[in-house]
């Protein structure tokens, strides 16, 4: 039989579409020529450039310090949510999946908005910290999601053996479960890593004056369009580190799943 | 009476589901109720803080004649962003899915890598690409199908064609999810009882990654009525946005009611494909019993 050529040369075309982009943009970044028209030679030059830019240090450590702070509670409060649906389908439940999938997927201004009402209305000051309890706010649902997907796979088998062997709840929770469901947790953690020193709409909404993160600080200057040879270079480091977080998460997918 | 195995059951359930519930509901439900109630708040001139009492100004204001314009260019945007990701979702999905297990998942691979990119560096690829003197620009005077002075940054169409590039990835997911359970055996019996190729690929594989389908359909078109930083970036003021409003109004004109009225809006434009979706989810139920059962 023969198959129909369009579904594979629809892919291909997506992937050309996907990669294009993100190629000469890397490429540029080592190209001497302003605009990227054409090759003018190889140069490192955008690199010096961004490593002189005054505010990309703090900007950088801003993002840092939230991401980690973020992913932590939300790797806490994600598992915990895993668990609760996972285990429990009362209606409790059913407001919990809600309070879940809803942020999954309505639109980031409106999360952005709200807290901002909401942080005014507390009479909080804007900055670090506020970002940092938005961003959990946003993480918490993919780290569960991530979480359960990984409990729906699992052998219970192995709880019921430990309690017959006499394991408390306590006990069975944090010397079975939880080692086993690690990978799952530390991925969850990933995605909340990145997407955390990826938000833009949130952070815009809730920073103050001096908590500029990575994001903020790209985005004024694309908005601007100054020094775009300086922000190609940025975007190829970021882009180094994000292949390197997506390597590593899908080598604890696969060390789970064998 | 609960007995006692009972009673340690629900302790254990409200344990482990209260932490994230009260914070959800405390940084997620309550922001969201507060935003429909300062609509109905009057603005102290000057300032743009939220006064006492309550008043009807905010609701009547969004009647202003130019909402109609950018409430019809997100609807269109939104949707054509929506229908041209699936277009290319479903083939693509169903490739991949018909591929042996180790191709598979170096296709999904290059699929997911676009995924965990910078959204932000993934807009700005496209605005060193279409820039005026960048290379799609310049290939294209060349070949003489633009005019040199011709502009191709900042309108609606551009705004559509990287809010397909952003969204296409969270379209292949579900699909490709959904093709991956699905049993192609269906396509060949569907072919020997003497369906057309096409055929049995309307009537026995779209309804066969129905699920996918209507995921997809919604993690794109939700987040594309909020859009804010693609049409930002790259609309100008011809390619506007709700989001665009919204973020003016709160941090320009500093007229908070105003942009909460515009975001109460959003929210119930929402509801409405979220809804829709869960009914089509719902209705399907009995059929998919009726499967599991033969």
């Amino acid at each position: 039989m023969k198959h129909s050529r369009l579904p594979l040369n629809v892919t291909l075309f997506v992937l050309v579409f996907f990669y294009l982009p993100i190629l000469v943009l890397v490429v540029n970044s080592f190209n001497a020529a302003r605009f990227g028209s054409g090759w003018e030679g190889f140069t490192l030059m955008w690199y010096r450039k961004l490593l002189d830019q005054p505010n990309v240090w703090h900007a950088l450590s801003n993002t840092l310090i939230i991401a980690t702070g973020a992913t932590l509670i939300s790797m806490v409060l994600g598992t915990m949510s895993a668990f609760g649906l996972h285990r429990y389908t009362d209606a409790l439940q059913k407001y919990h999946f809600f309070l879940i999938y809803t942020p999954l997927v309505i639109p980031e201004i409106l999360m952005g908005m709200s807290l901002l009402l909401f942080f005014i209305a507390l009479g909080m000051q804007l900055g670090l910290f506020t970002i940092f309890l938005a961003h959990v706010t946003f993480c918490i649902s993919y780290v569960a999601m991530v979480v359960l997907g990984r409990l729906q796979d699992f052998d219970f088998s192995l709880v019921e053996a430990a309690q017959d062997l006499g394991a408390t709840w306590w006990t069975t929770l944090w010397r079975v479960l939880l080692p086993l469901l690690m990978p799952g947790i530390i991925s969850g953690g990933l995605l909340a890593f990145t997407l955390s020193i990826d938000d833009y709409v949130i952070t815009f909404f809730v920073a103050g004056p001096g908590s500029s993160t990575l994001p903020l600080y790209i985005y004024s200057m694309i908005k601007h369009s100054k020094d775009m040879p300086i922000i190609n270079a940025l975007s190829t480091i970021l882009l180094a580190l994000t292949a390197t977080t997506v390597f590593f998460s899908q080598h604890l997918t696969k060390e789970t799943r064998t | 009476m609960k007995t006692r195995a009972e009673r340690k059951k629900t302790l254990h359930e409200w344990l482990i589901t209260l932490p994230p519930v009260a914070w959800l509901t405390l940084l997620f439900v309550i922001p969201t109720l507060i935003v429909f109630a300062i609509t109905f708040k009057p603005v102290v001139p000057g300032t743009g803080d939220i006064g006492k009492g309550w008043t009807l100004t905010t609701f009547r204001s969004l009647g202003n004649p130019n909402y109609p314009a950018i409430v019809w260019r997100t609807l269109w945007i939104s949707v054509m962003n929506t229908t041209l990701c699936t277009l290319l979702a479903v083939p693509a999905g169903y490739f991949i899915a018909r591929l042996a297990p180790r191709a598979r998942s170096a296709y999904m691979m290059l699929v997911i890598i676009p995924f965990w990119t910078s959204f932000l560096i993934r807009i700005f690829a496209w605005k060193t690409l279409l820039h005026p003197e960048g290379p799609i620009h310049g290939a294209l005077a060349w070949l003489h199908l633009i005019d040199p002075q011709a502009l191709l940054l900042y309108n609606a169409w551009t705004v559509l064609l990287v809010m397909v590039y952003t969204h296409l990835p969270f379209a292949i997911l579900p699909v490709y999810a959904a093709a991956e359970k699905f049993d192609f055996r269906l396509l060949e019996a569907a072919r020997d009882l003497g369906a057309t190729p096409l055929r049995a690929f309307f009537a026995v594989f779209l309804p066969g990654i129905r699920r996918g389908l209507i995921t997809a359909i919604l993690v794109v078109l939700i987040p594309s009525l909020g859009s804010y930083v693609i049409p930002d970036l790259m609309g100008g003021p011809s390619g506007e946005m709700i989001g665009n409003k919204i973020a003016q109004r709160t941090f320009v004109d500093r007229n908070l009611p105003h942009a909460s009225g515009l975001s109460a809006l959003l929210t119930l434009a929402v509801l409405i494909p979220m809804a829709g979706a869960l009914l089509l989810q719902n209705k399907r139920q009995p059929e998919r019993m009726m499967t599991e059962d033969a």
